[in-house]
């Protein structure tokens, strides 16, 4: 690791005031992308600004039919919430497949969508159930958030602050987990929302996406067959050595089929 | 350089690091503290975990700044002097090791897992989804497994 400076500040506002002054400088959430890549020298930040002393990014609340997650929450904390678990299980369960217990106790789910990496699990959850993401300067909607291969909206020294689901009426995550890194290969997040049906996938694209053939169909008839039949092109889907994108297209249909039948019936 | 002070194993110590100084660095190589160890170095193996205020993280994984302030527990602070904690016991009794190397690991993580499971049974599917931030390339796990159970037993921990 090459070395940096670190501060842990306070304030949202101390902090994104730091990371304006110093465009080499990064944000520090749950560390569990980040450090691994300074270990292997594939980043060399100036300085680490840790976001663990900011109490305005902590904790999980429910009003108004909102579920709202503070961007500093582990995944752990997200699995065991009474108020996840009550209202939004399928977040739940989502969170409790990421990586492994030591990950989950220090990973973030702000951490998670602001590096976008194309297999997180996170991604799926945001745009299926159609969340918000507030920052400190904005509040940005999950169709507009996810750009590209680890690229988001958010701008150069913009922190995520929280994000905000809307309480779906039922949603399911259906995930086929690579077995080493418990990454989706692909998972599939879908949700009745109050505004309709929604199909996000992760894992498969440079960054989650929505099916929309699917949603349509399922607003028809929420059933698995009725969406046995569309296929998602190959084309622009993810290769690497852990799947070809033709497999990633079959594994698409599976997962949002599981995922539609394990709510139906 | 930064003074980083942390409660480990109950006891204050503090020590200059760097800011890059991970936190199985300072444990290691400034407090002597060599039970834990460095498997992989990549996140994956597990054989780092320490308890970070009473839960199981990867101290590879992790700055030593970032516990400034914070309590850690190392497989040395598990139980006082020679003895044996339940855990460790069971694992000696369960051949729950082979090389050993991944044991400090394994019992930091299998304490995390008794701890989130008070006052609910724990079965032999929880353990072995539990332990998969672990690695061991010796026993095939059967061994682990039943040392776990059998610790958790020992521990009052109903098993089913």
């Amino acid at each position: 690791m090459y070395d940096f400076q670190y501060a842990k500040l306070t304030s949202v506002a101390d902090t994104v005031t730091r990371r304006t002054s110093d465009d080499e400088a990064s944000y520090l959430a749950g560390g569990m992308t980040l450090i691994p890549t300074l270990k292997q020298r594939l980043a060399r930040p100036s300085a680490l600004l840790d976001l663990s002393g900011i109490a305005d990014l902590k904790g999980i609340s429910v009003a108004n039919g909102v579920l709202t997650i503070g961007a500093m929450t582990c995944h752990a904390d997200v699995a065991a919430s009474a108020d996840v678990r009550a209202h939004i299980p399928a977040l739940a369960s989502l969170a409790v497949s990421i990586g492994d217990p030591q990950v989950r106790n220090r990973g973030t789910i702000g951490g998670s969508i602001a590096n976008n990496d194309p297999s997180a699990d996170y991604p799926a959850a945001v745009v299926g159930l159609n969340a918000t993401v507030h920052t400190n300067a904005r509040a940005i909607a999950a169709d507009d958030f996810f750009k590209g291969l680890f690229e988001t909206a958010l701008t150069p020294g913009e922190l995520i602050v929280k994000i905000s689901f809307p309480i779906p009426k039922r949603a399911a995550y259906a995930k086929f987990p690579n077995p080493a890194s418990r990454y989706a290969v692909v998972g599939v997040m879908v949700a009745e929302t109050l505004n309709g049906i929604r199909v996000a996938v992760t894992g498969a694209g440079a960054c989650a996406f929505r099916v929309g053939d699917m949603e349509a169909a399922l607003a028809k008839s929420f059933s698995a067959d009725a969406i046995k039949s569309i296929a998602v092109p190959a084309d622009d889907l993810n290769t690497d050595m852990h799947a070809t994108a033709e497999y990633r297209a079959h594994l698409v249909g599976v997962m949002a089929r599981r995922a539609v039948a394990s709510l139906a019936g | 350089m930064t003074n980083v002070t942390v409660t480990v194993n109950g006891t204050s110590r503090s020590a200059e690091v760097e800011a890059r100084t991970l936190l199985v660095e300072f444990l290691r190589n400034k407090l002597n503290l060599t039970g834990t160890h460095v498997g992989c170095d990549t996140s994956q193996c597990g054989a780092c975990t320490v308890h970070l205020n009473g839960k199981p993280v990867k101290s590879c994984t992790m700055l030593a700044v970032q516990a400034d302030g914070q309590n850690v527990t190392t497989i040395e602070g598990v139980a006082p002097g020679s003895d044996l904690h339940p855990m460790q016991a069971a694992f000696k009794e369960c051949h729950g090791l082979q090389c050993g190397f991944c044991t400090p690991g394994m019992v930091m993580s299998a304490l995390g897992i008794i701890a989130r499971h008070q006052g609910r049974a724990l079965d032999e599917k929880t353990v072995r989804q539990e332990l998969e931030g672990n690695l061991c390339r010796c026993t095939g796990y059967q061994g682990i497994v039943n040392a776990v159970l059998l610790g958790a037993k020992n521990m009052g921990v109903k098993v089913a």
